[in-house]
């Protein structure tokens, strides 16, 4: 069923009796064309492209829980691809140009909101690199661009440029092509799409083994049984590391805890993404009224999706710092998720050693603004058994050839 | 007229203290001891406020911290402007200024209620449905419409000008919740040695015998409670902390407590602070978090006048106020006829109780009856009259299997201005969970229980929120709950109380109905079942969900947004379980719950941020002799935490004037920086020398004591980490420099290894950067300037050479100098004890007068180590630049062995020709100053894209040059120098550049060495 005003009216005066559900819950058959490991945007995005671009429906997504239930559901929401080096600036820009039309292709409303993404400079390094950031991005094409203090304060009306004394804004980069996006809806669409293509969304399906033979991927042994394929592609973020230690191989990975917040809903105060590396924190605010913080990662390796009180506390501290009025706000509810950080702080994505299994991990705390990108460069990948020319870069041999991608400064906070 | 729904007598109200008030511009007199909410009700006003999507009409439905609809804005447009404030939750204060919230322009003609007709559109996921077409229209349109619609109250102007304090916390034993079963556990383990902490959120302890009092030991509950307070009191080893909530929990029983300090208070001492959060790590805690009443989920149970029996209860008797004149119940259990008893009490009429129970039994059942109620067992209500506040019901039997109304039953309508209701009571897992407790369904309870706990988190839970729900068994666990933790921690009580007593109550029976059928089926007709109050969610959106294939409860919550309103599902996530589990025919243990999050309840910002705000935020580290650059007018760069002088412009000199001056002072003259921020670590052991060999590129083992330096440290990938000079103090020991920003860091990486890779060396690391202050004289003049005020040391070219250092005296005080260049001019880095720094100063600027000295800051030290093409890391590097790349072969040993990063070097990418290698740059029009961050490309193309090959670190006007220079990093720049590049400029300009050698000025060095 289509969805659009008129479907929403029709199923209004039949009383919502009849919409069709979203994905199914179908079981597993014993083989399939390939086999997509983890129920993510990422995931579920390559399923969709993989049944939409490449003509591959007979595809299995395995979610060990339920799908989009990891940093998919966990993340801030921002998008944008102000990234510093060409590859990146490539990817991302990619997947901001497929952002762009998402809600239409997918006929599901994402609610992508180009509201603009601010990076604020607290200092005179700030300002250089900000600006040796700007100039890049323009001249691959992408949009951004530099404003002074003044400018800042127009953008968004509610920061204190003079910062509480101690991190006064002295200007910021700004892409009004970036903002924010329905996270949830982000799963849910590429889900439901990809559903309808003829994909198999299999839910509380963990998987627990890899069936190699001669080097080769042959399938995959889960909680719902061992299931065929010779095309692996994974795709599971904070449980890369876990995942490809089954499979016989290591990645270099830190898994991290990243912990975000929201506030207690309030009339809009906030129209745009801000982001702040010096003081460490971002802001916006949701369409629901809440305002969306996170920070850094916790200092310390984990698997448990729960982070520790001090981050929080600096997190907080720095908000208030920029929005002095803020701090009679309340925290109405605070997570974590787990986010695989590559020692480069881009992806991996591309071959593994093992033939046929393909993997997609390492994004960090940046993974959300990529989702579409991640799937169609993924699905390109896995379809032609080669990687797609945007992925190239990122493959896995780099941390033995030493290509590195180095977007610590670009990637907006701290790993 | 003043206060007419307050009893005349009875609650815990003050009346002889009557406090003023104002809702919605109004004026209103409430007590000391109210609530904002049961002062607003004591004035009859029931319409409180507007839902977050349909803008329904909605009053006040609990008592406590689980409030979804009672929120207000306080103190609006001042500095103490408090968003979506709890009237359930908020003391009453004298002037307290309550605004209602999410309508416009009146609470009571509110145009967003035009949302409510379209309702039925309105559905859970409806806007993921629509609103596509046209595409520009989302950001343009719809999205702002939902925007203002959505929120709830108005966020802050103005800066909060209170001050919040955080504070840690150690106990052995913490007690969540000072109700019966906490108080019971509380006096038990104040008789042990154990440190003891008791918070409890309320102002009062007593927790639900403060709403139903009961006779405890013998003796009525406020004597108990009065009793328990003094032994807890008098105590020296208990910390009571009333209006004090556990928000958070974190593994190790590290627990985060919110206490509000003077919210209450109409004029609070200034130097108290609002509120403050304390951390406090428990040995054990004793969980005693009560529970939840649970709404039944019926036809418009969300019209103002619809309350939680217990809710009621509680207003009549803490607060001393009647909820309406006129009430109809509705309930399952035999405990809310208690509540019906106290407002029979209160002198409310009942004219009927619904009893979803075909059988009614238990003791209070029979007591309301005694009283002459007619209780209509197996009947529900199943319509609400009235919109703005209740006018009445409308009463039905329902069919056996209470799906539906009995066949051929015609609804009795019955007038009422109250209705009140209860489905039971949802034990308080949170705090149990939020230490990685699992819960096991109870199918006697209906409820989630704790069952298994984590290792990491010893904890008991004891009381209602353990299960245990009569006052006797809530009593004894608390009780034992105390006795647990002590033996566990080895602190038994000395001569332990006896578990207070209750009278037992009679077992009772309960029903369940998830959903209380209403006239017609759900989804047809206007009336709403709500789940969700805040959230506007009800029990059909939550059935459509699921048909919808939402079959996980955390996609129901994420899709309908059930549980996550300012409660978090303290009344809705139960309810929402339950239909889930009907919906999908599983029960509900299958169903689960979702994540427990933090906080409890929502929390201040500026509690967690507490005093790290404004310059406290990071304090900034100035050095000895900062309160000269104070005085004489440095502008200041931040670097790392620093303050640096910048630059010490003179009376109205721009920047690029007092930058000339200065660099041209260093080179003719003689310059004084202060470098104390420089990072200074010692490295002292038997195999400080080894462990150098090991971190730095090039070899430190082979360093003659006296010498110095330069090394350049790397990351395990080979990329540049940073750079100093590191002299030999003595066999044994190092004197390391670090660049500014990175001291810290740098102390980390090499604690890192020398703890994890290399425990085997006996090195010894300290930080020492604040012990010494480092004044840098640097020019032509510097030596002669020195020996005036060092006696001691031969200062002689050939006695004292580059690169090395010595012990001596230097304005009387004992110093360490260091001969080093960071300009390409003679220079000498003294060296004294930070207490010193400031005297060394004033003395070098005396005695230099006759000199021409010049203080000069950051950026003339950039002008002039960039003028010698010396790199600063961070700016130069960039995580991305190897030692090759810099043409610094030359300090990578070959020969030495290992040390980090070297295997990194010589990977297959790390020899390729077009890597990005640092150049220097020279602009055509020598006029021209490159902006740092500029992009070069060798091809021009009329507009973006253009491919980048590299870009400009560093760039200032030199002086000595006679012209602009930069440095930067550019792709094969080192065998390619001499090449014309161009730098694009965001306003579409170009400027015309060419590479050169990155050494602009006195290329052999000979100034420095002399």
């Amino acid at each position: 069923m289509r969805y659009s005003a008129f479907s929403l009216l029709r199923n209004t005066l039949s009383h919502h009796k009849n919409w069709p559900q979203l994905w199914g819950s179908p079981d597993p058959q014993p083989e399939y064309d390939v086999i997509i490991i983890g129920g993510g945007g990422h995931g579920l995005a390559t399923a969709y492209y993989l049944a939409s671009q490449h003509g591959i429906n007979n595809v299995a997504v395995l979610e060990k829980a339920w799908i989009g239930g990891g940093n998919t559901g966990r993340n801030t929401t921002i998008v944008r691809s102000n990234y510093l080096w060409d590859e990146s600036a490539k990817l991302y820009e990619t997947a901001l140009k497929l952002w762009e039309n998402l809600s239409q292709e997918l006929n599901y409303n994402v609610m992508f909101s180009q509201r603009g993404v601010m990076n604020l400079c607290h200092n005179v390094h700030d300002v250089r690199e900000t600006k040796r950031r700007v100039n890049a991005n323009r001249l691959n094409g992408i949009d951004s661009e530099f404003l002074d203090a003044q400018q800042v304060k127009e953008f968004c009306p509610a920061i204190d440029l003079r910062g509480g004394g101690r991190y006064p804004v002295m200007g910021a980069s700004l892409q009004r092509r970036g903002g924010t996006a329905r996270h949830d809806a982000v799963a849910w669409g590429y889900a439901r799409g990809a559903a309808k293509r003829g994909v198999h969304i299999i839910q509380n399906c963990p998987v627990t083994g890899f069936d190699i033979e001669g080097g080769a991927i042959k399938g995959v042994q889960t909680a719902k049984g061992p299931i065929k394929a010779k095309r692996v592609g994974m795709v599971v973020a904070g449980h890369s590391s876990v995942l490809a230690n089954m499979a016989g191989f290591k990645l270099p990975l830190h898994c991290r805890p990243l912990q975000a917040l929201v506030s207690e809903p309030v009339k809009p105060a906030i129209d745009c993404v801000v982001m702040s590396n010096a003081v460490h924190a971002y802001i916006s605010q949701s369409d629901k009224g809440e305002l969306v913080i996170g920070a850094g990662t916790d200092a310390y390796c984990s698997y448990g999706q729960r982070g520790s009180m001090h981050n929080t506390e600096g997190t907080l501290a720095a908000i208030c710092e920029m929005f002095p009025q803020f701090r009679r706000m309340k925290m109405l509810r605070a997570w974590g998720g787990i986010v695989d950080t590559c020692p480069d702080a881009s992806p991996i994505i591309g071959k593994t050693p093992v033939e046929g299994l393909y993997i997609n991990c390492g994004w960090g705390t940046g993974g959300f603004k990529a989702t579409p990108g991640s799937g169609w460069v993924f699905a390109d990948t896995i379809a032609n058994e080669r990687p797609h020319a945007l992925a190239e870069p990122f493959a896995l041999s780099r941390f033995s050839s030493g290509y590195l991608i180095g977007e610590h400064g670009a990637a907006g906070v701290a790993h | 007229m003043a206060q007419k729904y307050r009893l005349p007598e009875g609650g815990r109200v003050d009346r002889s203290q009557p406090l003023r008030f104002t809702f919605d511009g109004k004026s209103y007199e409430g007590f000391a001891g109210d609530t904002l909410a049961s002062a607003m009700m004591a004035n009859g006003l029931r319409l409180v406020g507007r839902s977050f999507k349909y803008h329904r009409p909605r009053g006040i439905i609990t008592s406590g911290v689980d409030e979804p609809n009672a929120l207000v804005d306080l103190y609006s447009g001042t500095s103490k402007h408090e968003a979506d404030a709890r009237t359930t939750m908020a003391e009453l204060v004298d002037g307290m200024d309550a605004k209602s919230i999410n309508n416009y322009p009146l609470l009571k003609y509110d145009v967003g209620a035009v949302n409510s007709i379209f309702s039925k559109f309105f559905v859970s996921g409806f806007y993921y449905k629509t609103f596509m077409w046209p595409k520009a229209a989302w950001l343009k349109l719809y999205e702002p419409f939902i925007r203002k619609a959505a929120g709830l109250g108005t966020a802050p102007t103005v800066p909060d000008t209170d001050h919040y304090e955080k504070h840690y916390g150690y106990c052995d034993v913490l007690i969540i919740g000072a109700g019966p079963a906490g108080l019971a556990a509380a006096r038990q383990a104040a008789r042990s040695n154990a440190r003891v902490w008791v918070v409890d959120d309320q102002p009062e302890l007593g927790g639900h015998l403060l709403t139903r009092s009961a006779t405890i030991d013998g003796k009525d509950s406020d004597a108990w409670i009065a009793e328990v307070r003094a032994e807890l009191e008098a105590a020296p080893n208990v910390t009571l902390k009333t209006r004090a909530q556990a928000i958070s929990y974190f593994d190790m029983n590290y627990v985060a407590i919110w206490e509000k300090v003077t919210n209450h208070m109409a004029n609070p001492p200034a130097n108290m602070p609002r509120e403050r959060l304390y951390r406090v790590r428990a040995g054990q805690v004793i969980i005693a978090s009560g529970s939840h009443e649970r709404p039944l989920v019926f036809a418009d149970n969300d019209r103002p006048g619809v309350m939680l029996a217990g809710a009621a209860e509680t207003y009549v008797k803490r607060y001393g106020v009647k909820p309406g004149k006129r009430a109809v119940a509705m309930v399952n259990n035999d405990y809310a006829y208690g509540s019906i008893l106290a407002l029979l009490d209160a002198g409310i009429e009942v004219p009927l109780v619904c009893d979803l129970r075909q059988e009614p039994d238990g003791a209070l059942t029979q007591a309301v009856k005694d009283r002459g109620v007619p209780i209509r067992a197996g009947h529900a209500i199943v319509a609400i009259k009235g919109k703005n506040s209740v006018r009445g019901v409308k009463v039905a039997a329902l069919s056996e299997d209470g799906k539906a109304l009995a066949e051929g039953e015609k609804p009795a309508s019955q007038a009422c201005d109250l209705v009140v209701h209860s489905a039971g009571w949802t034990p308080a897992v949170h705090a149990h969970c939020m230490a990685r407790g699992k819960l096991a369904w109870s199918d006697d309870m209906s409820c989630f229980l704790p069952s298994e706990g984590s290792d990491a988190n010893p904890n008991v839970s004891a009381g209602n929120c353990a299960g245990q729900m009569d006052l006797a068994s809530v009593l004894t666990s608390g009780h034992e709950a105390a006795g647990q933790v002590l033996e566990a921690l080895g602190m038994p009580a000395n001569n332990a109380p006896a578990a207070p007593t209750a009278d037992p109550e009679a077992a009772s029976s309960t029903r369940i109905l998830w959903i209380v059928p209403g006239e017609k089926e759900l989804g047809y007709g206007s009336a709403k079942h709500f789940i969700d109050f805040q959230n506007d969610s009800t029990a059909f959106d939550v059935q459509l969900a699921v048909r919808e294939g939402m079959h996980s409860i955390e996609h129901v919550k994420r899709y309908t947004t059930t549980g996550m309103a300012t409660d978090q599902g303290k009344l809705a996530n139960l309810n929402a379980i339950g239909i889930v589990s009907e919906a999908l025919d599983v029960a509900p243990e299958k169903v689960g719950t979702t994540t427990y999050r933090l906080p409890y309840t929502p929390t201040t910002f500026g509690v967690i941020a507490g005093r790290d705000i404004d310059e406290l935020l990071d304090p900034a580290r100035t050095t000895a002799m900062h309160p000269w650059h104070e005085d004489n007018g440095a502008v200041y760069e931040d670097v790392g935490q620093w303050k640096r002088p910048w630059y010490f412009p003179k009376k109205g000199e721009s920047m690029h004037k007092a930058v000339l001056r200065e660099c041209a002072a260093v080179r003719e003259d003689v310059g004084i920086l202060d470098a104390s921020t420089l990072g200074k670590i010692v490295v002292k052991g038997p195999d400080a020398g080894a462990f150098l060999d090991l971190v730095y590129t090039n070899k430190f083992s082979s360093l003659k004591p006296g010498k110095c330096r330069y090394g350049l440290m790397l990351n395990e990938d080979g990329m540049i980490l940073d750079d100093g000079v590191t002299s030999r103090i003595s066999d044994d020991e190092f004197y390391m420099t670090t660049t500014t920003g990175n001291a810290a860091p740098v102390l980390d990486h090499l604690e890192e290894y020398l703890q994890t890779e290399w425990p085997h060396m006996q090195v010894y690391l300290t930080s020492v950067t604040e012990q010494w202050a480092t004044a840098t004289i640097a020019g032509p003049k510097a030596r002669d300037l020195l020996a005036e005020i060092c006696s001691d040391v031969d200062l002689s070219a050939e006695a004292f050479e580059f690169m090395s250092w010595r012990e001596g005296t230097v304005a009387d005080c004992p110093a360490r100098i260091f001969r080093i260049s960071f300009t390409g001019d003679v220079s000498y880095e003294i060296n004294v004890p930070s207490d010193y720094g400031l005297h060394l100063w004033n003395t070098l600027m005396q005695v230099g007068r006759k000199y021409g000295i010049t203080p000069y800051g950051t950026e003339t030290m950039h002008v002039l180590r960039a003028e010698k093409g010396f790199i600063i890391v961070g700016q130069e590097t960039d995580g991305s630049v190897m030692p090759f790349d810099l043409d610094m072969n030359w300090i990578v040993s070959k020969k030495k062995g290992d040390f980090i990063g070297r295997r990194s070097l010589y990977r297959s990418d790390m020899s390729k020709p077009d890597r990005k290698q640092l150049v220097g740059i020279k602009t055509v029009d020598p006029s021209v100053v490159l902006e740092e961050g500029a992009q070069l490309v060798r091809e021009l193309k009329a507009q973006p894209p253009m491919d980048m090959v590299g870009h400009v670190t560093s760039s200032y006007m030199s002086p000595a040059c006679g012209r602009s220079i930069a440095l930067g990093i550019v792709k094969g720049g080192l065998a390619a120098k001499g090449e014309t590049l161009y730098s694009p400029q965001p306003d579409g300009k170009v400027i015309e550049v060419v590479t050169c050698s990155p050494v602009f000025f006195d290329p052999e060095g000979s100034r420095q060495n002399g």
